[in-house]
């Protein structure tokens, strides 16, 4: 297999930002968040991204403001690294190397004792439990059922601990925590949604805790104003509750914020609130009651269960995102478009509620008609609901044209319109259902007074069968239906059926016609791992290879056709014409973990390539959304990769390319955002050799907000395995990083 | 901060007949003014002059009524049998009336007494009609003869023994004081001209012939007889043009709308249809109490009278237009004229920015209350079928319908009840409304017995379903028997065999 360098795998954005909280300059103009691994910078008044901060190499873990210099942000990544940003300019200022150590180890380590001190063990991986006290005299640290208080000054601790359900049952457990800004009391949220306020614990016994209630759920995250006036908490209810501090019975609610709520941050000068949802946006609330600006990332739903679809008007790409909504994402810009509200329905937090989920949608081939279907599972009830949107010209929207509920008795396997070859026809829509039917939907005019709207023209099946995907040719005439292992075609002008192809063992799981000069070809895929091509003209089978496909689809502008293998466990991809043996491009290994969804989206401006390999990437792109690290995060966060040619590297196939094409972040950062190349040689000869020590990551850091003499003063640093511990840094870090 | 989706209420397709410019027409009348008579109604006749009164004929009597007058101006009694066919001539001045004692009696419209009587027919006689020249008089009888009478004389002028049965309908041109029309019970209709002493034209109705009616132009001619309506043209030798045949009995009597664009058809099935005279489809329908035997229509539509078999009269007045408008609104007092043209004229000059009144969002009831989760009230609040279950679905998917539903006392629970009871059949509403009786039987399990109100309502909701059980079925056998009849008038070999 022939290595084709110009060809790669690009990260495309879509990534997490609400991993961690926000950050607001002390303007409150800015708003820095992790992203991936980049530190984004959005304006909070445009919620336009204006820079990015881009150099790690591994997810960002962290962000925070250098306290002495309000215009430089520290942020810290899985790759080891601590960098100094301004992020006005978004210019790399310093670059720290942090290297993890083990307990045991760090006898060994060429650390001085003195500027290392473990202050707390065991210690919860999330950020959210662990917080500095007033002025950074204490450090309040949570895991379990117990909250440990560090005091800095006296260099003890405090333990308390909770039972582990109280009298009602309720459970104890801790899940979040904050220190007041000028008072001695620390605010602990719990899982059964009670928030404590602590008080005297500097004594160990005669320490007193008060009790808020009203979340119904776990307290997600709390937040004192910088004054110390309000305490801001949120959870699962997507309502931001504002409690008075001191008088525990006033409260205001800011209700309705869309979904989960996962950090609340305010900005130094208290005039921002901003909240993270768990659907990936970021809520920026002004003056406590309006919220003024919403930055919102691609929602990553628990499954894509829509395709991957490219809106023909807007070229975005759409998916189901939030609950009941369809998002339309930008490619090019890598932002969320708008989402458009497909069910219509109050969203309800409620565990174990189940919700209406948007499950198929497809666009007709000049963009003017959506047809979405959703579904909701109640015990054994089924709930369906067929849905035709128009689009509609005034309002750039898509507007409700008609409702079918109850389209088919059993769940929707495949949903696809015929391509209207010119603006006469009528375009179908043709459903197909586990129930055995296929139904075929056309627009007609009912009645004078209202407009014309979608009704059921055909109902096919085929000896009981369940079909499975359906697929019109590319001038619309014919209809491949697929039952199990039958592959059945029909005439779409009269619903006749025309011949049925079969190539038994094996059910069909994919099913595509050949575009351009390629119609005359029907693909299919099979679970038996065949590949199979019939010539619709012979009707007979033209070729078939043994290959277990995962995923197949057609480019709607050339006759090139992708087919996504997962062939022992490492992922390949084809790029054919149905009427050549020879594939035209393959690649072993494009990324790890399985290719869920991938789709052609067509190129802005053709792109001229005169080298046969990557000619087939002229006009679109292959976008594939892939199971990216899943082992990094619990969450299973799907992003989107796209496959593009890049005509940047003109790099030879050296080794040297070999080595530095393993670190790409190199080559795309900026020169003048570089380090001197002195250093960035030691550096690179450093990743060379194997490193013992280097299997550890910096997940997280957090500092106290009291400024001392010094740069700053403090790093919690804790690893992300088995073994969590806590090192204090204190005035002379940077020069003891540097030796390191 | 979004704002509340209000809960989406369900548009179920609307069940009965839709909604035309000719349902708009005939629902445009008041309730019926239902008048009792003292047999049953037999003939109804306008008077072609103003103020259109009109002469009802029942069991021995002529009653003669005003337009909206409920009691009779007029009454003529002085019938030893049963009336029939009491008429007016074209002037609104004489009335002739035929009668079961073969009399033809001519009446003053003014007067009590009859003016004339006409003796010579030897049974009943059913037809009695003026000619257009106004002195002669067109009877038909049940001796199987019908007669021409001068009204100067009282003399018989001529007798036409044609028909085989007896002779029940007849109608006189307009336009032709020679021409008449009389249709029998030999199912034959036969055109009669003074001039030449016998009929010139007949037509074969096939059924017995009930009812004769002209059009203006007088060139089709309308006849009722058993389930049919035929329509014939006249200046085509009498060539059939349509048969109608939208009764399942008898139709009894035939009228035509002010202009002749409709045709109405009475019948013993209890129905008055309106048929489109271009097409001859049929536009609308009444429905009556009892099966009808005399229909009529105001000049202009103003009014719809019938008769019916059990002794009724029912007169439908037009709607004035100020009442088929919204009346109800009632004119309250408006800010002055100038209120409201202030800052009109006003253009507004190019970089004026023009800042929009907010509108405010209302909620409905039932959505404050879903909003503030307050699922008992939010059922409480909503009250058309549609809207309750609309809510109760939304309570479903929220999963707090049993708490909505638990905690109600007598009064609240019954309400409950009495919804499901009324709606529960419904098939638009069924597959809903199932889920909330089930729970509804399983919160309240426990105090059946408590309240007399509740059991028995739970008694009601019982036998409702199990009528409703049988009810499904025997739709069901209907189903199967007509599976088997559509199955075997199936050609054989039809279905292809892939």
């Amino acid at each position: 297999m022939v290595e084709h360098a110009d060809i790669r795998v690009v990260h495309r954005g879509g990534s997490k930002i609400n991993f961690r909280a926000p950050v607001i300059s002390d303007d409150s103009r800015l708003l820095l968040c992790a992203s991936g691994e980049c530190v984004k910078v959005y304006s909070t008044s445009t919620e336009e991204c204006v820079h990015h901060l881009r150099a790690h190499t591994d997810v960002v873990t962290g962000v925070v403001l250098r306290p002495s210099n309000h215009l430089q942000v520290y942020s810290c990544s899985m790759d080891g690294t601590i960098r100094l940003w301004d992020f006005t300019d978004a210019i790399l200022i310093k670059m720290f190397h942090l290297v993890a150590v083990h307990l045991q180890q760090s006898t060994e380590q060429l650390v001085e004792a003195r500027e290392l001190s473990v202050v707390i063990s065991h210690v919860s991986s999330n950020p959210a439990a662990i917080a500095f006290g007033r002025a950074g005299e204490y450090l309040a640290s949570t895991k379990g059922l117990q909250l440990e208080v560090f005091f800095l000054k006296k260099q003890k601790s405090n333990r308390f601990s909770l039972k582990e359900e109280n009298k009602k049952g309720r459970k104890n457990t801790f899940s979040c925590v904050t220190c007041h800004p000028t008072d001695d009391c620390i605010a602990t949220g719990h899982e059964d949604g009670q928030i404590r306020l602590w008080r005297n614990f500097s004594h160990k016994k005669e320490y007193t805790y008060s009790t808020l209630h009203w979340h119904h759920t776990t307290v997600g995250s709390l937040c004192f104003t910088p004054e110390g006036t309000n305490l801001l908490s949120g959870g699962v209810e997507s309502v931001l509750v504002q409690w008075r501090y001191n008088q525990d019975t006033q409260r205001d609610f800011l209700p309705r914020l869309g979904a989960a709520i996962t950090h609340v941050t305010v900005s130094p000068d208290g005039t921002l609130f901003t909240t993270t949802h768990s659907d990936n946006k970021i809520t920026i609330i002004r003056s406590g009651a309006k919220v003024s600006a919403v930055i919102q990332g691609l929602v990553k739903g628990e499954s894509i269960e829509t395709d991957l679809l490219i809106d023909p008007r807007s070229k975005a790409l759409v998916m189901n995102g939030k609950p009941g909504h369809l998002q339309f994402y930008s490619l090019q810009r890598d932002k969320l478009m708008y989402n458009l509200d497909i069910v219509q329905q109050e969203y309800i937090y409620q565990s174990d509620l189940q919700q209406f989920e948007v499950v198929k949608a497809a666009f007709n081939s000049s963009g003017n008609w959506l047809a979405t279907v959703e579904r909701e599972q109640k015990d054994a009830e089924l709930e369906l609901n067929l849905k035709l949107w128009a689009f509609d010209d005034q309002t750039q929207s898509f507007v409700l044209n008609t409702t079918i509920s109850a389209p088919h008795e059993n769940r929707i396997t495949a949903l696809c319109f015929s391509p209207a070859t010119d603006s006469q026809t009528t375009t179908v829509l043709v459903s197909s259902s586990k129930d055995g039917h296929f139904k075929a939907w056309q627009l007609a005019a009912h009645t004078e007074d209202e407009g014309p709207c979608w009704s059921c023209d055909f109902v096919g099946a085929y000896h009981g069968l369940v079909p499975s995907c359906c697929c019109f040719s590319a001038d619309g005439s014919l209809l491949a239906v697929s039952f199990q292992e039958v592959v059945t075609v029909w005439s779409s002008a009269s619903w006749e059926l025309l011949t049925t192809l079969s190539q038994p063992p094996g059910d069909i799981r994919d099913l595509c016609f050949g575009q351009l000069s390629c119609s005359k070809y029907l693909l299919g895929t099979s679970t038996s791992n065949l590949l199979l091509c019939w010539n619709l003209l012979t009707c007979s089978l033209e070729w078939s290879t043994s290959m277990d496909i995962s995923l197949l689809l057609a480019d709607p502008l050339s006759e090139n056709m992708a087919a996504f293998s997962s062939f022992s466990s490492l992922l390949s991809v084809f790029v054919f014409k149905p009427s050549e043996p020879r594939p035209i491009f393959s690649q072993k290994a494009v990324c790890s973990g399985k290719v869920m969804r991938a789709v052609f989206a067509p190129r802005e401006e053709m792109l001229e390539s005169c080298e046969e390999s990557s000619q087939w990437l002229n006009r679109c792109q292959l976008y594939f959304l892939s199971q990216h690290m899943v082992n990094s995060s619990a969450a299973g966060s799907a992003q989107p990769n796209a496959l593009i040619g890049s005509h940047q590297s003109l790099v030879a196939m050296t080794p040297f390319h070999l080595l530095l094409g393993k670190r790409p972040s190199l080559l795309q950062t900026p020169a003048h955002v570089l380090p001197s190349t002195s250093y960035l040689c030691s550096m690179f000869v450093r990743s060379l050799l194997i490193s013992v020590t280097d299997n550890r990551s910096v997940t997280q850091y957090s500092y106290s907000t009291n400024t001392h003499s010094s740069a700053f003063t403090g790093f919690i640093l804790h690893g992300s395995q088995n073994c969590p511990f806590v090192v204090n840094l204190f005035s002379g870090a940077e020069r003891c990083l540097r030796k390191l | 901060m979004a704002s509340f989706k209000p809960t989406k209420i369900h548009v179920y397709p609307k069940l009965g007949e839709k909604v035309t410019q000719d349902t708009l027409y005939w629902k445009n009348y008041k309730a019926p003014i239902q008048i009792k008579q003292f047999g049953a109604v037999s003939n109804v006749a306008f008077s072609p002059v103003a103020p259109y009164n009109f002469a009802v004929t029942a069991f021995t009597r002529i009653h003669i009524y005003g337009p909206f007058s409920q009691e009779p101006i007029k009454s003529f009694t002085r019938f030893k049998d049963t009336a029939y066919s009491g008429r007016f001539r074209s002037d609104g001045q004489l009335l002739v009336a035929g009668c079961e004692d073969s009399v033809v009696r001519l009446f003053d419209v003014g007067g009590k007494t009859a003016l004339r009587m006409f003796k010579g027919h030897t049974k009943a006689v059913h037809l009695t009609d003026f000619t257009s020249d106004r002195y002669q008089i067109v009877t038909g009888s049940d001796d199987y003869s019908c007669r021409l009478w001068d009204i100067p004389n009282a003399t018989e002028l001529n007798t036409y023994r044609e028909h085989t049965d007896y002779i029940r309908c007849g109608v006189t041109s307009k336009l032709n004081r020679d021409l008449f029309i009389t249709g029998s019970y030999d199912h034959t209709v036969k055109l009669f001209d003074v001039r030449t002493d016998k009929s010139v034209m007949t037509m074969d109705h096939e059924q017995p012939v009930e009812s004769l009616l002209l059009y203006p132009s007088e060139g089709l001619l309308v006849s009722a007889g058993g389930r049919f309506v035929k329509v014939w043209d006249l200046l085509k030798q009498g060539q059939p043009l349509v048969s109608l045949r939208n009764h399942h009995k008898t139709v009894t009597c035939l009228c035509l709308s002010k202009n002749g664009e409709r045709l109405l058809s009475a019948s013993l099935d209890r129905h008055v249809k309106v048929y489109n005279t271009t097409n001859y489809k049929v536009v609308h329908n009444f429905d009556y109490p009892a099966s009808i035997l005399s229909l009529a229509l105001a000049p202009y539509d103003e009014s719809i009278v019938v008769g019916m078999t059990n002794s009724v009269l029912s007169i439908k007045h037009k709607k004035s237009p100020s009442e088929s408008k919204d009346s109800t609104s009632q004119q309250r007092r408006r800010p002055s004229y100038r209120m409201f043209v202030k800052g009109k004229n006003y253009i507004p000059k190019q970089d004026d920015f023009l800042v929009g009144k907010q509108v405010k969002e209302h909620l409905a009831k039932h959505d404050k209350q879903l909003k503030k989760f307050n699922v008992s009230k939010a059922l409480d609040t909503a009250l058309e079928p549609e809207v309750t279950v609309a809510v109760i679905k939304e309570l479903n998917r929220r999963g707090t319908l049993k708490n909505a539903l638990a905690g109600r006392d007598e009064q609240e629970l019954s309400r409950i009840l009495n919804f499901l009871i009324g709606n529960l059949v419904d098939a638009r509403f069924t597959l809903v409304l199932v889920t909330p009786a089930e729970m509804i039987l399983d919160i309240y399990r426990s105090i059946i017995g408590q309240s007399p109100v509740i059991d028995r309502q739970l008694l009601r909701l019982h036998e409702l379903l199990e009528r409703e059980l049988d009810y499904q079925r025997e739709l069901l056998e209907v189903l199967g028997m007509l599976d088997t009849l559509f199955a075997s008038s199936l050609p054989r070999n039809k279905t292809q065999t892939f």
